[in-house]
C-alpha cells in the first residue's frame, strides 16, 4: 500500500516536473467584462520548506507573501487570512494526495495555492500548485528552478498561469508603468513594475518631460521634452537609450503608438493649427490624420489600429471624437460634461476611459465606443486624471491628488479597489501602462 | 510721492475708459472686472490713448491675459500688444519669444495646445501690426509654469497669460 502511494507520487511528480499544466476541468472562467464581480476566496498558506533553515524560511515566506499580494493586485480574489487555516506546512504535505480539502472548504477557500520551497545557496527550487478545493482537484502544477535573485519573476510566472487558467488571457504581471515625476525639480519619466515595485528614473533631461508612450513590444518609449527649449517629440530605443527627435515649430506632443506597428500618432502644430499626424517610428511624418480648425490632441488607437479617438474643441468645448481612418468619418463620442479629455482606448476594444471636468474637479469615466453608458469611476476630490488601461483591460491606472500631492493610483475597470501604487518624492502624473511582455 | 500714486490710479482708471469709448463701452466695463495686468511699473511709461512708447516700456513685465479656455485676445490684451508692437518698431534688432500659458484647470495635454494657440494669437496680432514674423518665436508651456499656485479664480486668471521675452 505504502509503496503504491510512493509510485503514484512519483508518477504525479514526473508529470509536474515536466512543467505541463494538467486541467481536469475548466474552472468557471472569470468574465472580466462583468462589473461587481464576486471575488473568489483564495488561500495561500506558507510554503513547505525543504530544510527549514532560517534563511530558507525567510525567503520562502517572502515568496508566499509576494504570490498572495500579486494575485490580490488583480482584484479577482479575496485573500483569506492565514490565521484561520487548519494547516501546518511543516507537518502537512502540499500535494493532491496529502491535502484534506475539507480543511479548506471549511474556511471558505474555493481556490488554494500550495508551495514547496528549497533554497540551496543562491539557487531556489519552487513547486507551486493551484487546487480547486470544492472539486478536490489540482488544476495547475509547476516546478521552477532559478537564482534567488529571480524569485520575483518566478512567482509572477506562476501567477500568470493562474490568471490564464481563470480568465483565458495572460494578465498584466510582466507589464510596466511609465509615469512623470518631478522629484528632482524637473518633470522626468520614470518606470516601475505593474505593482509600483522598483521605480527608476528613465530620463535625465533636466527639463519638462511629459507624455510617455510605450510601443506594443515595449521596446520603444516616445515622450515630449523641453530639453532643447521647444516641446519636441523624442522616440527612445530602450535597449540602448538612443533617441530620434521630431522638432517642428510649435508643439510636438501626445505620442500614441499604432498597435503592433513601428508607427505612432502625435499632435503637431507647425501648420499653425494643432492637428494629429501619423509618424514613422523614427519620427518622420507619414500623413495628417485630422483636419479641423482648433485644437485636435491626445490620440489613442483602437486595438485593431483602424480608428483613433482624440480630443477636439471643434464644437466649442473639449470633447472626445472617434475617427475611422479608412472611411475618414468622424463621430463625436462624449456629450455630457463641459470638458472631456485624455481618452484611452481599452485593450479589449469596447470602452474608452477619459477625464471629465465637473464642478471644479476632474473625474475618470468610461464610455462604450458607441457613446452609450458613460460611467463615473472616481468620486474622491479633487483631480483624478490621465486614465491608462492595464494590458488585459482589467485595471485602470490614473493620477489623483486625493491625499494631497498627485500620486499614481490603480482601480479595477469598474472603479472598485482604488489604491495608491507608489510614493516618490515630488508629484507623479501622466501614467502609461505597457503591454504584457513575458520575456522582459 | 502721494501725487505719484494718485497719478497711477487716475491713469489706470482713465486709460481703459479712453481706449474703449468707441462702440465697446460695455466690454470695457466687464474687462475692468477681469484681472488687471501687472500695472505699468513707471507711470511715465503709460501715456494716454495713442500709445507713445518710450525706452522704458518693458515687454517682459507686461503680460497679456486670456479668458478661461479661450485663445482670443481681449481688448485689454490687444492694447498691450499695440504697445509691444510700437516698442518692437523702435527696437528693430530685437527678436522676442512669446510664451503661451494656461491655468491648471483642464488636463495638461489640452492646456499645452491651448497655450500654443494663445501664443499664436499674440503673434498673429503683432504680425498684423506690421512686425516681421521672423522676429517672433512662440512656445507653449501649457499649465507647466504657473505664476500663482492658489486655488482661486484670481490666481488662475494670472496664469492664463501670454508672456514676452526679448531674446
Amino acid at each position: 500500500m505504502r509503496r503504491s502511494v510512493i509510485v503514484l507520487y512519483i508518477l504525479v511528480m514526473s508529470v509536474i516536473l515536466q512543467g505541463k499544466t494538467i486541467c481536469w476541468a475548466e474552472y468557471d472562467v472569470i468574465d472580466i467584462t462583468k462589473p461587481f464581480l464576486r471575488k473568489i476566496p483564495l488561500a495561500v498558506p506558507a510554503f513547505k520548506n525543504a530544510t527549514g533553515s532560517g534563511e530558507e524560511m525567510k525567503s520562502s515566506l517572502t515568496a508566499a507573501d509576494f504570490l498572495s499580494d500579486s494575485l490580490d493586485f488583480t482584484g479577482y480574489f479575496k485573500i483569506l487570512d492565514r490565521g484561520s487555516f487548519l494547516f501546518d506546512p511543516e507537518r502537512n504535505g502540499v500535494t493532491l494526495a496529502d491535502l484534506n480539502f475539507q480543511n479548506w472548504t471549511v474556511v471558505g477557500a474555493e481556490l488554494l495555492v500550495t508551495g514547496y520551497y528549497a533554497l540551496d545557496g543562491e539557487n531556489i527550487t519552487i513547486e507551486l500548485r493551484l487546487f480547486d478545493t470544492f472539486k478536490a482537484r489540482r488544476v495547475l502544477g509547476k516546478k521552477y528552478s532559478g537564482k534567488l535573485s529571480n524569485q520575483r519573476s518566478i512567482i509572477l510566472r506562476f501567477c500568470t498561469e493562474v490568471i490564464k487558467y481563470l480568465t483565458g488571457n495572460e494578465g498584466l504581471f510582466f507589464s510596466k508603468i511609465a509615469f512623470v515625476s518631478n522629484g528632482t525639480g524637473n518633470k522626468e519619466i520614470y518606470v516601475s513594475s505593474f505593482d509600483g515595485y522598483n521605480p527608476s528614473r528613465l530620463t535625465t533631461n533636466n527639463a519638462i518631460t511629459l507624455f510617455p508612450a510605450w510601443s506594443s513590444d515595449s521596446k520603444w518609449l516616445a515622450f515630449t521634452s523641453y530639453k532643447s527649449g521647444n516641446p519636441d517629440l523624442y522616440i527612445r530605443d530602450l535597449s540602448n537609450a538612443r533617441e530620434s527627435k521630431l522638432s517642428k515649430q510649435g508643439i510636438n506632443i501626445t505620442p500614441a503608438w499604432v498597435p503592433g506597428k513601428f508607427e505612432l500618432a502625435a499632435t503637431l502644430s507647425f501648420s499653425g493649427d494643432q492637428e494629429i499626424y501619423l509618424l514613422t517610428g523614427s519620427g518622420k511624418i507619414i500623413k495628417r490624420l485630422t483636419k479641423s480648425r482648433g485644437i485636435d490632441v491626445t490620440p489613442t488607437w483602437s486595438p485593431d489600429g483602424k480608428k483613433i479617438a482624440f480630443v477636439s474643441n471643434r464644437s466649442g468645448s473639449a470633447q472626445i471624437y472617434i475617427k475611422d481612418l479608412a472611411s475618414g468619418r468622424v463621430n463625436r463620442l462624449t456629450y455630457e460634461g463641459r470638458k472631456n479629455t485624455q481618452p484611452s482606448w481599452s485593450p479589449r476594444g469596447d470602452k474608452i476611459a477619459y477625464t471629465s471636468q465637473m464642478n471644479g474637479e476632474h473625474h475618470i469615466f468610461t464610455i462604450g465606443i458607441d457613446g452609450q453608458n458613460p460611467v463615473q469611476l472616481t468620486y474622491e476630490p479633487r483631480d483624478n486624471e490621465a486614465p491608462t488601461w492595464s494590458p488585459d483591460g482589467s485595471l485602470i491606472a490614473f493620477s489623483s491628488d486625493r491625499e494631497g500631492p498627485n500620486r499614481i493610483y490603480v482601480m479595477t475597470a469598474f472603479g472598485t479597489d482604488q489604491r495608491r501604487l507608489l510614493v516618490l518624492a515630488g508629484e507623479q502624473t501622466n501614467p502609461k501602462w505597457s503591454m504584457n511582455r513575458l520575456n522582459n | 510721492m502721494q501725487k505719484k500714486t494718485w497719478l497711477i490710479i487716475a491713469l489706470l482708471l482713465v486709460i481703459p475708459g479712453l481706449l474703449f469709448t468707441v462702440g465697446c463701452q460695455k466690454k470695457a466695463v466687464s474687462q475692468a472686472k477681469a484681472p488687471a495686468p501687472a500695472p505699468a511699473p513707471e507711470p511715465e511709461a503709460a501715456p494716454a490713448p495713442a500709445p507713445k512708447p518710450t525706452a522704458e516700456w518693458n515687454i517682459s513685465q507686461n503680460n497679456i491675459y486670456f479668458e478661461f479656455d479661450k485663445s482670443r485676445l481681449t481688448p485689454m490684451a490687444q492694447d498691450t500688444l499695440m504697445r509691444h508692437a510700437a516698442w518692437l518698431r523702435e527696437n528693430p534688432d530685437v527678436t522676442i519669444t512669446i510664451e503661451g500659458h494656461a491655468d491648471e484647470r483642464g488636463t495638461n495635454e489640452y492646456n499645452l495646445a491651448l497655450g500654443d494657440r494663445r501664443a499664436d494669437s499674440a503673434k498673429d496680432f503683432l504680425v498684423d501690426l506690421g512686425i516681421d514674423a521672423k522676429r517672433l518665436t512662440t512656445i507653449s508651456y501649457g499649465e507647466e509654469r504657473p505664476l500663482c499656485m492658489d486655488q482661486t479664480e484670481e490666481c488662475w486668471a494670472k496664469n492664463r497669460r501670454g508672456h514676452f521675452v526679448a531674446n
